[in-house]
């Protein structure tokens, strides 16, 4: 680009998920717990205690047999941005052990900060975030797969999706290297984005035009960042968390299941299905 | 049903209400200084200089490339490798988590000999030598008696040069026992011989194929090579593909079709000739791919008019008509078959009256259709060598009865080995090696091969991991794992193209393990006389780089070496007659109201590889909780039944009982009940063992009449709440 402005503007790092593409294969969550030294225990049944910073939950239209559908929906943190960087999570921590950067719109969780007063997760709407009730143990020898990149948790800190703040770190000292501005699109994708076989998650600067996301999302600026784009919404989108992870979906109640519509309430951007 | 919604909703919106009202965050706050002091505790991972190796996973079929991220020599992250012609950069649940089984706890780490009763798991240490020499001892032994047939071999394949030095072990020493474990390739080349003369295997142009009818294929599921397969469901998503999807239960696959077609489990080959009898009737049949279609038309058109198999299938006329419609107006249609992840045999049936629908098509060997591709030919060994005692022992019947007699077509009937064992084989066996294989896990009817162990004086295992046969055996000489040797890995898995891949020793190995290949070149020469001549090489890595021959250096370069101008097996079908007959189901009616069927899920490996901690992790707490494994059931029949979510229930089938937990799912037929595969198991480790319940202990096999495969699909069951 010849017209480079001076001042780098502000990223907004972002996905955009297919649902119609995701088939709830799981590669998604071992990617992001094999790059981020997730632990594990013996029994991970008990779902409220297990650590997934990224989670596919399965939902069902409702109806009886034969006219069931399922439709899976990855969760990781949304990076919510509320209005001016206000996450929710971000908003009660006393210990400013979690942050929204502005300048890549990442929410941040500093563990050695954190002092386990779960506050955030209270906050938080989509329980995206975990708290670990016990040390980690990894089962001797399998500490050898453990990444320098990210530094295991201890018992009493909260812990969450970072959109693999590392790589970004990685990417950006890479790119002064090579002397360019900004961090190229294919330097920085997250560990999920990269694994997905269906290429169901599509992961980027929501505020660069030139960016497959922002191209999918075509967030609105006028109108708190909702997507232009017919199949796409937010979770709990008229809260105003104005997070960063768009969804998409041809089926009208895959979009309404992820808000609270009444039940004649149309959802809110939808012109007609697809199919 | 709404329960799975209405958690993710109330989820969202409850969530933070609930943890706030916990009394949990009090308590913490008032502990938070001492947690806070615990760091020390957690390791701090080294760094290191960083690089990458590419690799092939070789896990399941699929044969993905993968790259590795090491931090000087541990390998710590594996990712699949873009613009590798089978994956292209993705991976699947399975081949992400592969270093938890090359660290893992549940690997062997040393050649052991059992001290206590057999499957008590008192093992003690011994050298390779000793090992060897054990071994040797009681090979050399047998041999001298000429009674080389009495030793058998299972391994999970016989694909690549691996397996092929256990079958080429087996032939010199004098034995017509390696036999294969069971799966849909046991059928796709039972009816490819049949259909197109020739040996080999179907390959399909799933890319470029512009509708696609499955009859049960777990597309989404792992069929095939599974992250192949999911790229191309996201590819017919985009280029608007129809796809359609027959399955008694809403899979993943049917959840990711067009169109989903619930359908009277076991009547999948009536539907496949409906259709095909519509294509007949309506002239929409392409021309060429099928010869003596005269022959069977009439028996086509009346008997499987569809009116009649409406009646069989539970599909509406109308959905026939109008899929034959579909399927036979697209361009380039393809069927496929075999359930799930295709890793149990099916009727010959069914798979040619599927593989009639290609040949109806036209498409066959075509762009965009149905490949007979001829089997890979790299393997160019010298004939084996044989002395009097192997001539002597390969002149016995092979102790499974395949390729003789009543079943004639079959080439491997692992199924049969209890039977035989029992008292009703022509031998005893004295000797049972097994490679790559779980069957005390993964045979149906489980339970009854792991008693029939007993029989078998001498059980020596090349397993790599803890699994539930090699703690049945007497001896392990336990393989490296893939990421620690060099091996080939050749791709069938429905690729039309032969593709070979080369694994790579990633990192050193990190057990006193040896390579299987070695183990066997080891075991040839100090068996010796025409054994050790059959085994010319230096060692393993010598015989595969003379056997891959000018490929080696392709692989070595690329990791991947494909022939899209291959060979093909024949190039229309040969229709005989329809008189094939079907798989009945084990179990009656009255008894046994509900038809039980297992299922597959790309989250639980479910053959000779267990699950990892990581993958187990990503089950549902529907389908494991605890302990405790569950039983998906429509509410309707749940209801009949008096049994609501969670309630405890005793499933009863003829081959077994088991405490499992009731799922209500809407997205299954009626008096239908499906299990998850690969669950249930006592070995491995703490991640894996004692979760659930093995559905293949509650299955028990049914022949294929025409073949002798075991084709079982399911089995009649009843519920009663506990
Ligand atoms: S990896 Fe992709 S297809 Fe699989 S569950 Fe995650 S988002 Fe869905
Ligand atoms: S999803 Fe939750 S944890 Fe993530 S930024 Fe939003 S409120 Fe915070
Ligand atoms: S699909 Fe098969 S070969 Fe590919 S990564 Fe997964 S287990 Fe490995």
């Amino acid at each position: 680009m010849k017209h480079e402005q001076k001042h780098n503007p502000p990223m907004k790092y972002g996905m955009a998920i297919d649902l119609d593409k995701c088939t709830g294969c799981g590669a998604c969550m071992v990617a992001c717990m094999s790059e981020n030294n997730v632990p594990f225990k013996k029994d991970e049944s008990n779902k409220l205690d297990s650590i997934t910073w990224i989670r596919v939950y399965k939902l069902t239209n409702g109806k009886s047999f034969p006219d069931t559908e399922i439709c899976y929906l990855p969760r990781p943190c949304q990076h919510c941005e509320g209005h001016g960087g206000h996450s929710p999570c971000v908003s009660v921590c006393p210990a400013t052990a979690t942050d929204y950067s502005q300048e890549t719109g990442i929410v941040s969780q500093i563990y050695t900060r954190c002092f386990g007063c779960r506050y955030c997760m209270a906050a938080c709407p989509y329980h995206a975030r975990y708290f670990n009730w016990w040390d980690p143990v990894w089962p001797d020898g399998m500490e050898k797969s453990l990444s320098p990149n990210v530094s295991p948790r201890m018992r009493g800190v909260v812990e969450k999706c970072s959109f693999c703040f590392h790589r970004y770190q990685q990417a950006k000292n890479k790119a002064y290297l090579d002397g360019e501005r900004r961090v190229p699109e294919e330097a920085y994708q997250t560990a999920c984005t990269q694994a997905c076989p269906a290429g169901a998650i599509v992961f980027g600067d929501l505020n660069n035009p030139t960016h497959k996301v922002h191209q999918i999302v075509k967030p609105d600026p006028h109108n708190g960042n909702k997507s232009k784009n017919p199949r796409a919404f937010r979770l709990l989108e008229r809260l105003g968390t104005n997070t960063k992870v768009y969804y998409l979906s041809s089926r009208e109640w895959v979009r309404r299941a992820g808000d609270n519509y009444l039940e004649h309430e149309k959802t809110g951007q939808v012109s007609k299905p697809h199919h | 049903m709404k329960v799975d919604r209405r958690s993710f909703l109330s989820f969202v919106i409850g969530g933070a209400a609930g943890t706030a009202l916990s009394p949990l965050p009090w308590k913490l706050m008032d502990d938070s200084s001492i947690w806070s002091q615990m760091w020390p505790w957690t390791p701090v991972p080294p760094d290191g200089e960083v690089v990458y190796e590419d690799s092939t996973c070789s896990l399941c079929p699929g044969g993905c490339g993968i790259t590795v991220r090491k931090i000087d020599n541990r390998a710590v992250k594996i990712e699949g490798k873009p613009g590798h012609p089978v994956n292209d950069g993705g991976i699947c649940i399975l081949g992400l988590s592969g270093l938890q089984m090359l660290y893992g706890p549940t690997r062997i780490k040393a050649p052991m000999k059992r001290m206590g009763e057999r499957g008590a798991g008192k093992w003690q240490k011994i050298s390779w030598d000793e090992a060897l020499g054990m071994l040797t001892e009681k090979l050399t032994a047998i041999r001298e008696r000429e009674e080389a047939h009495t030793v058998a071999a299972i391994a999970g394949s016989d694909q690549g040069t691996v397996p092929a030095l256990l079958a080429r072990f087996m032939a010199a020493f004098g034995s017509p026992n390696f036999i294969r474990t069971p799966s849909y390739q046991d059928t796709d080349e039972l009816a490819v011989g049949t259909l197109f003369g020739e040996a080999g295997r179907t390959g399909f142009d799933l890319e470029n194929a512009d509708y696609i009818l499955s009859f049960g294929s777990g597309i989404a599921d792992g069929w095939g090579s599974p992250v192949r397969m999911i790229k191309a469901c996201s590819l017919w998503k985009e280029k608007r593909v129809p796809v359609v999807q027959v399955d008694p239960r809403l899979s993943n696959s049917a959840a990711k079709a067009t169109r989903w077609v619930p359908i009277t489990p076991g009547t999948e080959a009536d539907l496949a000739l409906g259709i095909a009898a519509v294509m007949i009737a309506k002239n929409l049949v392409g021309s060429g791919a099928v010869s003596g279609l005269g022959g069977i038309k009439n028996t086509l058109l009346t008997d499987y008019a569809p009116e009649k198999v409406s009646l069989s299938t539970g599909v509406s006329v109308e959905a026939i008509v109008e899929i034959a419609k579909d399927f036979a107006r697209a361009n380039r249609p393809l069927a496929l078959c075999g359930r799930g992840k295709a890793q149990s045999p099916e009727s010959l049936r069914e798979t040619a009256a599927v593989y009639l629908l290609n040949g109806l098509t036209g498409n066959v060997n075509q762009e965009g259709g149905m490949w007979a591709i001829a089997p890979a030919d790299y393997i160019q060994w010298p004939e084996v060598a044989r002395d009097k005692a192997a001539s002597a022992g390969l002149r016995q019947p092979r102790f499974d009865g395949a390729g003789s007699g009543q079943y004639a077509n079959a080439r491997h009937l692992l199924q049969r080995l209890p039977d035989g064992l029992n008292g009703n084989g022509p031998y005893p066996i004295q000797v049972l090696m097994v490679a790559d294989a779980n069957p005390c896990h993964s045979l149906h009817d489980a339970a009854a091969f792991k008693a029939a162990l007993d029989k078998i004086p001498f059980i020596v295992s090349f397993s790599s991991f803890n699994d539930e046969t090699a703690a049945m055996a007497d001896l392990l000489l336990p393989d490296h794992v893939y990421l620690e040797r060099y091996a080939d890995v050749p791709v069938a898995a429905g690729l039309p193209s032969q593709t070979i891949g080369l694994s790579k020793p990633v990192v050193s190995p990190q057990f006193n393990t040896r390579h299987l290949g070695e183990t066997l070149i080891n075991l040839a020469q100090a068996v010796g006389g025409s054994v050790a001549e059959s085994f010319p090489w230096k060692n393993y890595e010598t015989c595969l780089q003379e056997t891959l021959a000018d490929k080696w250096d392709v692989l070595m370069q690329k990791g991947v070496w494909v022939d899209d101008d291959f060979a093909t097996a024949g190039s229309s079908l040969q229709m005989a007659a329809l008189d094939t007959p079907a798989v009945e189901i084990e179990g009656d009616a009255g008894t046994f109201p509900l038809l039980l069927m297992p299922y597959d899920s790309i989250r639980i490996s479910s053959g000779y590889i267990g699950d990892t901690p990581f993958m187990i992790k990503t089950v549902a707490d529907t389908v494991i909780k605890g302990k405790d494994g569950f039983v998906e059931i429509n509410p309707q029949t749940a209801g009949e039944m008096g049994l609501s979510e969670g309630d405890l229930a005793t499933l009863t089938t003829p081959r077994g009982e088991a405490p499992v937990r009731v799922h209500l799912f809407e997205g299954i037929k009626p008096g239908v009940i499906a299990m998850a595969k690969g669950l249930g198991h006592t070995a491995y480790d703490g991640f894996l063992a004692d979760k659930g319940i093995n559905v293949n202990e509650l299955i028990g096999p049914v022949e294929d009449p025409s073949s002798g495969l075991d084709a079982a699909w399911g089995i009649r069951a009843k519920l009663a709440k506990a």
